[in-house]
């Protein structure tokens, strides 16, 4: 909300209740300084910048490439790269086809955009001078750029030896959708279309590889999300055993998913960097990163939706394809989304019988990857538009049809068809915390006094849960070949007192150099200020995952808290000897051990547990340094949610949309810092804006994305966005740390369903039916249009 | 994008621009807010750019005996800011403050904006609304055109190479004139599906110009003498009338563009007159 009282990291006194305070950002003096450090900034001497040459076709045999003259030694194909191990991507199901991708292309180019050999200068412009001097000997072959149309026999297929076009095809079941289908009064049936999307960082992706020869080790920094776990398959793909790798990811200017895929241009740049004696860098440009980044969201959806007379929700049933590009990324590419979109699908509700079946499709696209939300955006959208549409053919407000059929707080814990617990909370009243809070009787108000300019307003809502901090149960549930089961930390205190946290996430925007810190320092009695965080970096941090899938302050934050409670019972132990009294009597403030009138400062711990070991109990070892890893007791995940509201003025004319308001009544547990589940709601929301109303790369025919650049590319900026107003709902998980839950994810979720419900609102009695993201205004006014074109057929018939 | 290597000149006069543009294959720039990324995407190529942002002779403006007189190197941003004086009761302030990103009006140039001759861009639009003529320098010495005649197509001018736009001339108009102006794009700063333009000079004929065409801004001339008639004429009336304009101005348009330009063009009128 709007009034919040902010600290600044150093001035909080007492030194305790740090969790829960709204700390500002300690990450920011140095980005709002220009100050930040990115794989782009970083100076090693005699550096080399690379450009890629990629294939300018959809679809085609590689016959050759040829290299420009007095240039060879500057141009790199697959042949050159040396040996490789093509990682094995995908989830670990016998039924899931597997393909190679190679870093360079060999044979077969499978999308525009893929990449066909590197360029090396002593600029990236040199570089690219180079690269438009290579001859790409191509020929061409049938393109596949419908997921829908893949699937039918005949369709042109991506991998010439399957039996169709899916990497996968699966169903998810439970209880009894025919019964329900027998029972119903009501049956909607609709389609739905996601369209293609990337992640859009500020910053693009990045690598810098080198040798260094005194260490004898690769050095690679990467704009990745997690670094430990780029080291593992770096490593194996190169043959380089993992102590002499090292890979850092410096500052990361957002991920968002997109860098949490091992990519072949990563592989490429440090495959090179083993065989050549000077370092290597290459920038994504923006063109790059929206031809051939990491995809994401493209789904098709053929839903119905069954209920009784008096609107419960019997079953569910139909399909959902994922148009899931040529190949898939390690480690399993964006083999989630299928089984989450369906999973997801019954969203809060009491939906116990359905089926979805759905197809995992091979197109001459760039490979799908994870994107804030992954699937779920999706899954969403459907759900919550089939609400409204169900509520127009009954002819009552979709938030009371919500209201009848939402998981209430005494039904929790509830296990969804879907096999997830969702845990704890209030549905129903942040349902009603959405409404208060956009004023739902004024803007009903004003919507039937109408707008002097002729534009019509719209109100809508989406409701969504999110998984958060899930741990080994879910990802392998998943099939995942790599399980995120914990994280890890070590608190390390200094000779003086101070305090190193050495985590395994990385933070790429998330404010964890923050919210860490206050975890430690509440832990510690310490302030923020006198805690920091290093992440990002294998040559200093113990093993972890990384930060992605809203898992980083359950998982990280659990583990900091472990860690430092380690070190705390330690100083304990110590300050008592010093104290003359006993541990249990001791308490921890103000950067001392306090017990009674008495305390004993952490510097003065800090210098007999390193230099002055005669000061030490007799059963306490030297150094303050612990680890620890965590993993909730729950390790299904814990289960944050909202209800988004958006109000819409739509042209009716034109289409354009202009966002009037926006409310969010979220609840993710308790929160360590309010300031920054702001801005991560916030951020969420304006990508969901994106997704709903702005952000899209079509394909034409042959296989070419329409859209390259952010000209084409629509991304909303300040000037689109009202004021997102939040209002926070607390109750605490009961199986985190804390009672905290993950929220980074949950912002982006909700707003295509919000408003595209709103847009279909604004127009409820014309029949118009709003299907596609982004709803844009052309979309809106052909809607319109076919709505208007119908009514007229309608009265022609009859 | 990086662009290939060019020689970059920024002569210090406009003798000694012109001289450079004469003497070889120079382009000349001046903000470079569009030129530039054309050649970073190589979709454009320069051997050599001749800077003529910071030529005096293009930065000075005027008002003298009702000409109002802006050098093409004037930024967008100085006319937002009203550092230029002001001729067109508001309108090219207001104008300049929709064009783009404000990082790009700090740079970009009425005159580059101009001479580009993007279909999207305001300045066509709203300079031809408002009867301006443009200056060029030649050869040998300066030429002026009017804005209709000057902008010939997409992407193109009366500009010859080695020639360089040095100024923009308007008469000034009267007080009490009226003035409304549309843009319809996806969102702020992208380029525009349809911009709209009616200007009302107090005692003369309305002008309306439509612009985000598939060629360049054009003056509609069956709604202006329909105006020039009857300046209270109907929407009812003036519809037909404006979308025979459109139709001519933009024959190849589909039925969203058209339904663009009518809205711009009338958003345009009513905002002229008032409502």
């Amino acid at each position: 909300m709007a009034e919040q009282h902010t600290l600044e990291p150093d001035d909080h006194a007492p030194t305790t209740g740090w969790v829960g305070a709204s700390v500002l950002r300690k990450e920011d003096a140095r980005h709002l300084d220009g100050k930040g450090m990115f794989v782009a900034d970083v100076i090693i001497p005699r550096t080399r910048e690379i450009a890629f040459v990629r294939s300018n076709m959809a679809h085609a045999t590689l016959i050759g490439v040829t290299k420009p003259e007095g240039h060879a030694h500057q141009v790199f194909t697959a042949a050159d790269l040396g040996e490789i191990d093509h990682l094995t991507a995908g989830p670990e199901i016998a039924a899931f086809r597997n393909t190679v991708y190679p870093p360079l292309a060999e044979g077969r180019v499978r999308f525009a955009g893929q990449t066909v050999a590197m360029c090396v200068a002593g600029s990236r412009a040199e570089a690219e001078d180079l690269a438009d001097q290579v001859g790409v000997d191509l020929d061409p072959l049938a393109v596949v750029i419908d997921a829908v149309d893949a699937m039918k026999p005949g369709a042109a297929k991506v991998y010439d030896s399957w039996q169709d076009g899916a990497f996968m095809t699966s169903a998810v079941k439970g209880g009894d959708v025919k019964a329900a289908r027998g029972k119903a009064k009501f049956s909607v049936r609709r389609q739905f279309k996601m369209a293609r999307q990337t992640c859009n960082s500020l910053e693009g992706r990045g690598v810098l590889a080198y040798y260094d020869r005194r260490l004898d080790e690769l050095v690679v920094y990467m704009s990745t999300q997690g670094p430990h776990v780029m080291r593992m398959a770096l490593a194996q793909c190169l043959k380089i055993p993992e102590h002499k790798l090292r890979v850092i990811a410096p500052d990361v200017g957002g991920g968002f998913g997109g860098k949490n895929r091992l990519t072949p241009e990563e592989i490429a740049v440090v495959a090179l960097a083993r065989q050549v004696d000077y370092p290597v860098r290459w920038i994504e440009d923006r063109r790059e990163h929206i031809l051939a980044s990491a995809h994401a969201r493209e789904h098709w959806y053929d839903i119905t939706l069954h209920a009784d007379a008096e609107g419960t929700f019997l079953g569910l049933e139909g399909e959902v394809y994922v148009d899931a590009g040529a190949y898939s990324l390690w480690p399993v590419g964006a083999f989630a989304e299928a089984s989450m979109a369906a999973r997801n699908l019954p969203g809060p509700y009491r939906i116990q019988d359905l089926e979805i079946r759905n197809f995992t499709v091979a197109t001459n696209k760039a490979p799908l990857g994870p994107y804030r939300g992954v699937a779920r955006p999706g899954a969403c959208f459907v759900i919550e538009r089939m609400v409204d549409e169900l509520a127009h053919e009954m002819g009552i407000d979709p938030m009371d049809l919500r209201q009848r059929n939402i998981v209430t707080a005494a039904e929790l814990p509830y296990t969804t068809v879907g096999e997830m617990v969702l845990d704890t909370g209030d549905y129903p009243a942040s349902l009603r915390g959405a409404i208060e809070l956009i004023n739902s009787d004024a803007v009903r108000a004003r919507q039937k006094q109408g707008e002097p300019d002729g534009r019509r307003i719209g109100l809508g809502f989406a409701f969504y849960t999110e998984q958060s901090g899930h741990g080994t149960a879910e990802w392998t549930r998943r099939k995942s070949r790599v399980v995120p089961g914990y994280e890890s930390c070590v608190t390390r205190m200094m000779p003086d007192g101070t305090v190193l946290l050495l985590v395994g996430i990385q933070s790429h925007g998330q404010g964890m150099e923050t919210t860490l810190a206050q975890i430690a320092a509440h832990e510690l009695g310490l302030k923020p200020a006198q805690v920091q965080v290093r992440h990002g970096d294998t040559g200093i941090s113990p093993f972890g995952f990384g930060t992605f899938a809203s898992r980083s302050i359950v998982m990280a934050g659990g583990a900091v808290a472990k860690s430092s409670r380690q070190l705390a019972d330690k100083l304990r132990a110590i300050g008592a000897k010093l104290l003359q009294c006993a541990p249990e009597d001791t308490t921890l403030a103000d950067g001392q051990v306090m017990s009674g009138s008495g305390g004993v400062s952490f510097a003065e711990i800090g210098r007999a547990a390193h230099v002055r070991s005669e000061l030490l109990p007799e059963d306490v070892d030297p150094v303050l340094e612990e680890f620890a890893t965590y993993e909730p007791s729950v390790s299904g995940g814990a289960f944050s949610y909202a209800t988004h509201a958006a109000v819409v003025a739509v042209d009716p004319d034109t289409g354009s949309v202009e966002l009037l308001d926006y409310a969010v009544c979220e609840d993710c547990g308790t929160m360590i810092n309010p300031l920054i589940v702001d801005g991560q709601v916030m951020g969420g929301v304006t990508q969901g804006i994106g997704t709903a109303l702005f952000e899209e790369i079509p394909y034409d025919e042959q296989g070419q994305p329409l859209a390259t650049t952010l000209a084409e590319y629509l991304l909303p900026c300040a000037s689109e966005l009202p004021r997102i107003r939040v209002k926070h709902l607390v109750t605490p998980s009961t199986f985190t740390e804390y009672g905290v839950k993950g929220v980074g994810e949950g912002g982006a979720i909700a707003p295509p369903g919000a408003i595209v419900n709103a847009i279909s609102d604004a127009f409820k009695e014309t029949g118009a039916f709003f299907n596609t993201t982004p709803c844009t205004p052309r979309r809106i006014v052909a809607a319109l249009d076919a709505a208007r074109d119908a009514h007229s057929s309608h009265e022609v018939g009859a | 994008m990086k662009p290939s290597s060019f020689e970059y000149q920024r002569p210090d006069s406009l003798a000694a621009a012109m001289a450079a543009l004469a003497g070889q294959e120079a382009t000349p720039m001046s903000g470079g807010q569009s030129l530039l990324i054309l050649l970073r995407m190589r979709m454009t190529e320069a051997s050599t750019l001749i800077d003529v942002s910071r030529l005096p002779e293009l930065s000075a403006s005027s008002l003298d005996q009702g000409i109002l007189r802006i050098g093409a190197g004037t930024t967008h941003a100085a006319i937002e800011d009203g550092l230029v004086p002001d001729a067109s009761c508001g309108m090219m302030a207001r104008v300049a403050g929709g064009i783009a990103y404000r990082a790009v009006r700090n740079v970009g140039t009425i005159g580059g904006s101009l001479a580009l001759s993007d279909p999207a861009a305001d300045w066509p639009v709203c300079l031809l609304a408002l009867g301006a003529s443009v200056v060029v320098q030649g050869e040998s010495g300066e030429r002026r055109h009017a804005m209709a005649d000057f902008l010939t197509g997409t992407f193109t001018t009366l500009l010859e190479p080695g020639e360089l736009l040095t100024r923009i001339e308007m008469p000034a108009l009267p007080t009490g004139s009226r003035w409304g102006y549309a843009k319809l794009a996806r969102k702020h700063g992208a380029f525009a599906d349809s911009l709209g333009a009616a200007v009302l000079p107090a005692g003369g004929d309305p002008r309306m110009v439509l612009g985000a065409t598939m060629e360049h801004a054009r003056l509609l001339t069956r709604s202006m003498e329909a105006l020039a008639r009857d300046p209270d004429l109907g929407w009812d009336v003036l519809a037909p009338i404006l979308r025979d304009d459109i139709a001519e101005a933009d024959p190849n348009a589909d039925a969203y563009r058209l339904r663009c330009h009518v809205a711009t063009l009338r958003k345009a009128l009513l905002q002229a007159r008032g409502y």
